[in-house]
């Protein structure tokens, strides 16, 4: 079966563009609203929908998100619910959609039976923060060759060189480069850091490069655009959910965000331009 | 089991490092750096040197006559941690970090604290050092230790609220993990527990052995052999696995380590992993963890802040599942009544984590012959505690 995923950036290059990756916690504030809003962003023009489980102890997320995992967790979000949803959302759309999940909640549900699930439910990716590949061994073990599934591993400012190498290496459907050494939502300082490193990274990998962490505004979007090979914007989008999360316009809002940074990525800077 | 954990931070299936990425490169320097002190002989003599004149170790193993007398069995010894400088058994760990934070040129340490002893023993060291200091304490946690904080900043340290989640020692982890996620280049995190990623539960681990070390000279010297059992309260674990780790290879003494009931087992409102828990992933460790069906972590309940935490060491859960170290609990009620029994028995008000252990020996030495000896940690002093058992009593101060 052909990932998703891997068909979104060979389209997104042909295109001439950068992939848009928008972060969703699900069931923030319902898995309702969530469902509305994927369908949405779709059209705002993401290309990839990253969907978070909610977990109690978000250790490398903000205070954004940590929030956004406890109104997903309020409303009685779990992974299965998540599956669920994006099985739902298989009815309707075909965008690549990428769950972020701690250890621990893939851990409780089972790996073998995570696997199974998430294949049979649709999804294209899986991101988990707190597992570097060194721990990634139980997790590949117990899934089915062949399924169509990507692990997702990510590298930061302060991974070594022999690190940056094994790391691109086991990433599958993208790399995820994480700007800046923090939390989400920290605010970005050194795109010439960002670009540096993600060079790097293309000179040991043929794997596409997506950048996330603290990409808030359009103009920072375009701005990585011209450096990397998809943009992920996480708490910007979260902090527009939280803000109109009691408007029935919510999803208009956070569409209108989304369409503004897809349409600054499409003027996108050339490197040179970059500060 | 000296070999563990093996070079992957494993204890058995318990251990190992689930972290983000951006502080992989700072465990693995760590690691490197603490293996290099640990085989260095000038490292170890500055150690004993801090441990000696600064901490005022060895510390005393003193035979509770009174108490033994009044229980009715065996022959009781307290190793008493609670004369270490600060209060507790917090600053062997909090002083070796500290020197490990100096070899690697790190000019800032930040830590977690639940009942404030490990936050004051590490602002304590931070003084001495010359360290910049930042404490993460839970707002529900400030409350019943308000007199610790208090301490931290006359030490100079910054103490930051956390007000996430149950507001507790498990947020103050998560917060303080973030924090070194963001300065990790000039910052050490000293973790004040045998928990975390590898290597902080071996490193912890080797730190408060010593404990154990000076009590097994101790007690054969005085009684000229082995104690029968070993009993020691276990939150995080680094009071106990300090005081076990050297007897490990005695297979005749048998050890108990006391978790904290809180309001009972069948109430749901307690810290009793190994009773109500499963396998889990929590601060970059594997091990028994108390969560929901979802994976989703637990609020804990107990009466010592200490205690107050969803997971247990891996070295623990390791020992647990082979069979070498007991684990059971003590209310917050029969942990009270400890507090008073060792107050009016012996003159030593006990911290509240450590009369959890004087309340296991309490059930246990009635059961055993006058020739038989428990050995237990006292793991810290009471005086922290003062306002929060007043409190709990409704005396006002």
């Amino acid at each position: 079966m052909k990932n998703r995923l891997d068909a979104a950036f060979a389209q997104v290059k042909a295109r001439g563009d950068k992939a848009l990756i928008t972060y969703l916690m699900a069931g923030d504030p319902s898995l309702q609203d969530t469902k509305t809003l994927v369908l949405e962003l779709e059209q705002a023009g993401a290309d990839v929908v990253e969907l978070g489980v909610p977990f109690s102890d978000p250790i490398a997320d903000g205070p954004v998100i940590q929030r956004a995992a406890e109104r997903a967790l309020r409303s009685g979000t779990s992974l299965r619910r998540v599956l669920t949803l994006v099985a739902e959302l298989r009815t309707n759309t075909q965008i690549p959609l990428v769950l972020m999940a701690y250890y621990n909640t893939v851990h409780a549900f089972g790996l073998v039976e995570f696997w199974r699930q998430a294949v049979a439910a649709g999804v294209d990716g899986l991101i988990v923060p707190d597992m570097p590949p060194e721990e990634s061994g139980p997790l590949c073990s117990a899934a089915e060759e062949g399924n169509g599934l990507h692990l997702i591993f990510l590298l930061a400012p302060t991974s070594t060189p022999a690190r940056r190498t094994a790391v691109a290496c086991r990433s599958r459907g993208f790399v995820y480069y994480v700007s800046l050494t923090g939390i989400t939502g920290a605010k970005l300082t050194d795109l010439e850091d960002v670009r540096i490193n993600v060079e790097k990274i293309r000179r040991v990998s043929d794997t596409p490069v997506a950048v996330g962490f603290g990409i808030a505004t359009a103009d920072e979007a375009a701005q990585v655009a011209g450096i990397a090979d998809g943009v992920i914007i996480g708490s910007a989008i979260v902090r527009q959910v939280e803000q109109y999360q009691h408007d029935p316009q919510m999803t208009e809002h956070v569409a209108r965000f989304v369409r503004s940074v897809k349409q600054a990525m499409n003027r996108q800077q050339p490197v040179s331009d970059l500060n | 089991m000296a070999n563990l954990p093996n070079e992957y931070g494993r204890f058995g299936a318990f251990g190992g490092r689930y972290v983000p990425e951006t502080l992989m490169p700072a465990l693995l320097e760590l690691e490197q750096a603490y293996l290099r002190a640990r085989a260095d002989r000038k490292f170890q003599a500055e150690l004993d040197g801090y441990l000696s004149r600064y901490v005022g170790r060895p510390t005393p193993l003193y035979f509770a006559e009174r108490l033994s007398r009044k229980l009715g069995g065996a022959r009781i010894y307290l190793k008493r941690e609670d004369l270490c400088h600060t209060g507790a058994h917090k600053i062997n760990n909090t002083i070796g970090q500290a020197l490990l934070a100096r070899r690697m040129k790190k000019q800032r340490v930040i830590a977690e604290t639940g009942a404030g002893q490990h936050g004051v023993a590490v602002a304590t060291v931070a003084a001495m050092f010359g360290l910049a200091c930042e404490v993460y304490m839970g707002t529900e946690d400030m409350q019943r230790q308000a007199l610790n904080v208090y301490r931290m900043r006359l030490l100079g340290a910054t103490v930051t609220a956390v007000d996430a989640g149950s507001r507790t020692l498990k947020d103050a982890i998560s917060e303080a993990m973030r924090d070194w996620t963001t300065n990790v280049r000039r910052t050490h995190y000293i973790l004040g527990s045998v928990l975390g990623a590898h290597p902080y539960p071996m490193i912890i681990r080797d730190f408060q052995s010593v404990i154990g070390r000076e009590t097994r000279r101790q007690i054969l010297s005085g009684e000229g052999r082995l104690p029968d059992y070993l009993v020691a309260c276990v939150g995080g674990g680094s009071n106990s696995m300090g005081l076990f780790y050297p007897f490990l290879k005695d297979r005749a003494v048998a050890m108990i380590g006391v978790e904290a009931g809180g309001l009972g087992l069948e109430s749901g409102k307690h810290a009793a992993r190994f009773a109500g828990g499963r396998p889990g992933v929590l601060h970059g460790t594997m091990t028994y963890l108390l969560q929901d069906d979802n994976g989703q972590i637990s609020l804990t309940h107990s009466v010592s802040a200490g205690l107050d935490y969803a997971a247990v060491g891996p070295e623990h859960s390791f020992y647990r599942e082979s069979g070498r170290i007991q684990y059971t609990s003590a209310t917050d009620d029969e942990a009270m009544a400890a507090f008073d029994l060792l107050s009016r028995e012996e003159g030593i008000m006990p911290a509240l984590e450590s009369a959890h252990a004087i309340a296991e020996v309490v059930k246990l030495a009635p059961r055993l012959k006058k020739r038989q000896t428990i050995l237990v940690n006292l793991s810290g002093r009471g005086d922290k505690d003062v306002q929060h058992v007043a409190r709990i009593r409704g005396v006002t101060l």
